[in-house]
């Protein structure tokens, strides 16, 4: 290795249970322990944990927090109750530099107002000077949280009890009435933790912020309380298939800096009614004038994956472009998301994915290709490609 | 004498049999490394093919993979059950899970090849 890759406190664990390490984003990570589909499908049918302490974490605090964020992002921020998550994009004038969760904090003891932001590792640098590039000369700070807490994602319908089962009752009851996209403290195996019913997984379940130093010991409690009911521990790639099944985006795959956000389904995360943000000239003329490709789901009738950049054709006509494909264990074929050009985005359109030197017939999916028939629960979030 | 396999540094192994032709397949290493097998491709019969040619792929939840021939000559065989089982290149992936059998162009071309010490020697670096 040519250069030092960062490490989440957790990569002793990771190493001594078989963890295939891999440079992601700069960081030492788990792509996977053993079989990327038995992870994949305890997570689906049991529970699945997660180190995501790669992602980065943002504290932004002061009595300007929340009005500063509001005009920085795409979303209004700054009437969010404390304990609300909300799905956003980072902008600048002309690029789209992440996508993220904000959260509103409990305030501090003296009233101060917190928020919180979980940005992609791959942009966390930009995310963190670009901010840094707009803060006012007073009544905010920004603080990047990265190195010095760490986080755990539980995901899978036994998620919630396996980490309310570690808390005092009093927490685990509010962590068990938390909505999607609503967070609380709570005690998690004796630590002070921040818990949001959040994921990316297309399960239920939680994301558990905790002090770096007590990452490990909340870590094992986890894998110990889950898993004799089935919880695994996954790395990077049943993250990653997991997400392609729930048809989520994924920054540097399908959102892009030059992306319409409204041609990738992602028109609920831009608000303009009366506000503006970086760029958000850009988004009003992407919303009047819908052009370009649009994202859809691919199912093809092979195993044989279709992969980032591989074409989409019909006949001898390139109609789109694959942003991201696997095996779908669930599904047990290949699926893929694609850019594709609007006269062939319709539901049940034939097409032909060019992978690698051999014409793979696909036929244009709904997305997502998996959604949970558990419990439903309400959301304070309404973006399509996240009801879970 | 027990025909002696040998090994590509690509991970697949090659052994002659007692009719002259010579089986290939990839070692356990390789099995174990890509894991999550899901598709596999194989040449046609009669295809002629060239030392370190790709004579087809192997796929796995992450990534693809081509196989390659360890010596030059024609494929007159290939595994047919094996995409439709890939779970025996796990079970048994130096008999049942073989993939295709080659008629060497010139047999003296396996003694090139490494032997099985010299690719446990491989094996070992590349896992570090």
């Amino acid at each position: 290795m040519s250069h030092t890759l960062l490490q989440t406190p957790l990569v002793g664990w990771h190493e001594s249970h078989g963890g295939r390490m891999v440079d992601f984003a700069g960081w030492r990570m788990p792509v996977q322990y053993a079989s990327i589909v038995d992870e994949h499908l305890a997570t689906r049918r049991a529970a699945g944990m997660f180190d995501v302490s790669h992602m980065g974490r943002l504290a932004i605090e002061g009595p300007g927090s929340a009005g500063w964020l509001e005009s920085l992002l795409t979303r209004g921020v700054s009437g969010m109750p404390v304990g609300r998550c909300r799905y956003t994009l980072v902008t600048d004038e002309s690029r789209i530099l992440d996508d993220a969760l904000v959260a509103r904090e409990p305030d501090a003891a003296d009233g101060t107002p917190r928020m919180s932001m979980v940005v992609n590792a791959s942009n966390r640098a930009r995310v963190v000077e670009w901010l840094k590039s707009r803060l006012p000369s007073a009544g905010v700070t920004l603080v990047d949280r990265t190195f010095d807490t760490a986080m755990i994602a539980v995901q899978g319908p036994l998620a919630m009890e396996i980490v309310g089962g570690l808390c005092p009752a009093a927490d685990s009851l509010r962590i068990e009435a938390l909505k999607n996209y609503q967070a609380t403290s709570a005690s998690v195996a004796g630590t002070p933790a921040a818990v949001s019913r959040t994921g990316y997984t297309g399960e239920d379940g939680v994301e558990v912020i905790v002090p770096a130093a007590a990452a490990a010991a909340v870590w094992e409690a986890i894998h110990a309380a889950g898993a004799p009911r089935g919880l695994m521990a996954c790395g990077l790639g049943a993250r990653d298939t997991l997400r392609l099944e729930a048809g989520m985006p994924l920054y540097g795959h399908e959102l892009r800096e030059d992306s319409d956000a409204f041609s990738l389904g992602l028109g609920l995360a831009i608000n303009l009614e009366g506000r503006t943000f970086p760029g958000s000239g850009r988004f009003a003329a992407f919303r009047d004038r819908p052009a370009g490709r649009v994202r859809v789901g691919l199912t093809l009738d092979s195993k044989r994956s279709a992969r980032e950049g591989h074409p989409v054709v019909q006949g001898d006509r390139e109609v789109g472009v694959v942003t991201s494909g696997s095996f779908s264990p669930t599904l047990e074929r290949a699926v893929a998301m694609a850019m594709v050009d609007r006269d062939v985005a319709a539901q049940g359109t034939a097409v032909d994915v060019l992978v690698r030197d051999a014409r793979q017939a696909a036929t244009v999916t709904p997305l997502p290709f998996y959604r949970r028939s558990h419990t439903e629960q309400k959301s304070p979030e309404n973006i399509p490609w996240q009801q879970r | 004498m027990a025909a002696e396999m040998r090994f590509a540094k690509s991970h697949e192994w090659i052994r002659p049999e007692a009719d002259g032709l010579a089986t290939v397949g990839i070692s356990s290493y390789a099995v174990e490394a890509l894991t999550d097998l899901v598709f596999m491709q194989l040449p046609a019969v009669g295809k002629k093919v060239k030392a370190g040619e790709s004579i087809g792929e192997i796929e796995s939840v992450k990534a693809v993979s081509d196989l390659y021939a360890p010596v030059s000559g024609e494929v007159v065989a290939v595994n047919t059950a094996l995409p439709g089982q890939l779970e025996t290149l796990g079970k048994d992936p130096y008999n049942a899970g073989w993939i295709v059998k080659i008629k060497p162009d010139d047999p003296a071309e396996m003694a090139g090849l490494l032997d099985r010490t010299a690719y446990e020697a491989l094996v070992k670096s590349q896992s570090h």
